[in-house]
């Protein structure tokens, strides 16, 4: 386990130093210079000019502005954002408990309809509602998440009235919030209506963002579950006369489960992503719809800092899930 | 795609004979109906494109005036004139949307043309020096898949400036790592066979052996791939045009409608309903194609 461990953790470095060379290269990348990017149209001077070049050390040999820039990450300094002046990554923990909480129940929603679905497609296979959930699945999995959110809103916000369009909670209700978390700090103020207001904000996008997750999940669930319930084990837990729902939820469920959690794991890369779309239509103030602001502001500090804070997210989970593969498939760290 | 679908003709064979490799592969493949379906709607959403001048009634920029916000013709105040409507500009929505499948179609071909040359190139390469160069490359894909598909491609697209253009490049380089594991998936498993051997033995060359000898070996894996990889790029595409880093307005592209008609979402649903519709369709039909493709190809599953 331990060697497992070990070799699983050293991945991590290669790839970090890769996403870092990567963000490293965006800014220097972009046509243009980058002080005459960050000072806009008003231009600069240009003793200014050198001046502003030797504060931020693009006169510097490559490999040392490199050297800098990893030096500076590793102390947690992401640089300031151009527009608003605060470091950016003051500002990235300011805005992810948002895409946290959105993501959350998006991976709720989606994991018990679409293991539930899943479970029951396969053990009803060639159904009718066997077909019903593979072909929705199908479909979700096709789902351009941004057209199927101005749909909902088309429907939930335009026409029945029921859902508010944009934003985490109505303007009127005021509180702190301690955790980041609306639908915890709504419960916590006290205030009437307030957490009513939180969920009614919060169900469009997070029904939006669960989608695809919730596709995929039903679909390697059920694909899981039919293999496993072929095999020989099942046969003489049913032989042995114990009843169908023991035999599916317990004895068949677990082994099922064991792909699906690899599924999960890749899911949150496709929610992180889904979220910039989810985020930029509902306006949910996220980490995702402050990327794309940055980008269409060129706030290049911003937009590296956020990649790279993403990145590294995604990553780390990556990485919990191939532990938590390990630890419920002992099949795994034997092979290795 | 035609190729697929042209039966051979029905050869009198002596009996016991083994089928001819496609007519195999059409038994196999035609016995899915979704992926039947798939491969037709996709016929006709190629022929929509290649004959757009032809079947839309307007040119995809014509603004008429006198019809601005005009509904679908089975809705009260529409007309056959503008038989899907029409936006604020008064741009008829049908022609705008034969137009988009000509870009949607093309825009899936070169990323597919793009990553799938590449990824077969980077893929063999890793998979016949497995020293240094090999580990490299892996490592460099791995690097890659790190990233969320869409981030990564924003990334790019913000390197290079939001255009159609750079939209494909982007999307072409995001999907890469996946042609390059697959073909160097399958390479390493030809490798270990006996015929590459004799061929070795036999003395064929290095670049030989890449493709002739292996190349065609791996390829299911990378057909199904390819079809799969259709309907991300159309996807991904979209939804770069869609946050305003794809096609620039007012070309005709589906996502970029998108976002256009975003502000009519109160007044004019079938502004916002149809584009959406055709990436929907599009996108299913590839993927409904693909899961076929790889119950037919894939030899695992056949009795």
């Amino acid at each position: 386990m331990l060697r497992f461990l070990v070799t699983r953790v050293s991945l991590v470095i290669p790839t970090f130093i890769g996403v870092t060379l990567l963000t490293f290269a965006l800014i220097r990348l972009i046509p243009g210079d980058p002080i005459e990017l960050l000072v806009g149209e008003r231009g600069i001077d240009p003793e200014r000019h050198a001046e502003l070049r030797a504060e931020m050390g693009l006169d510097q040999p490559l490999l040392h502005q490199y050297g800098i820039y990893i030096w500076d990450v590793l102390q947690g300094d992401l640089g300031r954002s151009v527009v608003t002046r605060q470091p950016v990554l003051h500002e990235f923990f300011e805005l992810f408990p948002a895409t946290l909480e959105l993501s959350l129940c998006a991976m709720i929603f989606a994991l018990s309809i679409g293991l539930t679905a899943g479970v029951i497609a396969a053990v009803r296979r060639n159904s009718v509602f066997d077909h019903t959930v593979m072909g929705v699945s199908l479909t979700g999995y096709s789902m351009p998440i941004f057209w199927w959110a101005i749909l909902l809103i088309l429907l939930f916000s335009v026409n029945l009235g029921w859902t508010p369009v944009s934003g985490r909670i109505d303007v009127i209700y005021w509180f702190d919030q301690p955790t980041g978390f609306m639908l915890i700090d709504s419960l916590l103020s006290g205030q009437e209506g307030a957490f009513t207001s939180a969920v009614r904000h919060l169900i469009l996008p997070a029904i939006v963002l669960g989608t695809i997750p919730l596709a995929v999940i039903a679909r390697m669930t059920r694909s899981s579950m039919l293999e496993v319930l072929g095999e020989d084990y099942i046969r003489t837990a049913r032989a042995k006369g114990l009843r169908p729902q023991r035999v599916v939820g317990l004895h068949a469920l677990r082994n099922a489960l064991i792909p699906v959690v690899t599924v999960i794991g890749l899911q949150v890369g496709v929610l992180l992503t889904g979220a910039i779309l989810t985020e930029t239509i509902f306006a949910w103030p996220g980490v995702g719809k402050w990327l794309i602001e940055a980008i269409h502001r060129r706030d290049y500090p911003t937009l590296q800092g956020g990649i790279l804070l993403i990145a590294t997210a995604v990553i780390l989970v990556n990485l919990t899930v191939d532990l938590l593969y390990g630890i419920i498939n002992p099949r795994i760290r034997h092979a290795r | 795609m035609a190729v697929e679908i042209i039966e051979p003709r029905a050869e009198p064979q002596p009996a016991g004979a083994p089928p001819h490799p496609v007519r195999e592969f059409w038994n196999y493949f035609s016995e899915n109906k979704g992926a039947v379906g798939g491969l037709i709607v996709i016929v006709l959403i190629a022929l929509a494109a290649i004959f757009a001048d032809v079947l839309a009634p307007f040119p995809p920029d014509q603004q008429n005036r006198e019809a601005l916000l005009v509904p679908p013709f089975w809705v009260e105040g529409g007309s056959l004139r503008y038989i899907l409507g029409t936006d604020d500009v008064g741009r008829d929505i049908l022609s705008r949307l034969l137009y988009g499948a000509r870009l949607s179609m093309l825009i899936g071909c070169i990323v597919v043309t793009l990553s799938l040359a590449c990824g077969i190139v980077l893929g063999l390469i890793a998979g016949f020096f497995r020293g240094m160069i090999g580990i490299a490359i892996m490592r460099a894909m791995d690097i890659m898949l790190a990233f969320p598909a869409l981030l990564l491609a924003i990334v790019i697209v913000a390197i290079l400036g939001p255009s159609l253009t750079n939209a494909i490049v982007a999307v072409a380089i995001v999907v890469l790592p996946h042609y390059v594991r697959l073909t160097r998936a399958a390479a390493v498993n030809e490798l270990s066979k006996d015929y590459v051997t004799a061929s070795r033995l036999a003395g064929a060359g290095m670049f030989r052996l890449m493709v002739v000898t292996v190349l065609p070996n791996c390829m299911a894996p990378l057909i199904v791939q390819a079809t799969l990889g259709f309907s991300s790029a159309i996807l991904d595409a979209a939804a770069l045009g869609f946050i305003g880093l794809g096609a620039q307005p007012p070309t005709p592209e589906w996502g970029t409608m998108l976002a256009d008609a975003q502000r009519f979402i109160r007044r004019a649903w079938w502004v916002v309903t149809f584009p959406g519709l055709a990436i929907l369709i599009t996108v299913l039909s590839f993927n409904l194609l693909g899961d076929g493709l790889r119950d037919a190809l894939d030899p695992k599953l056949k009795r």
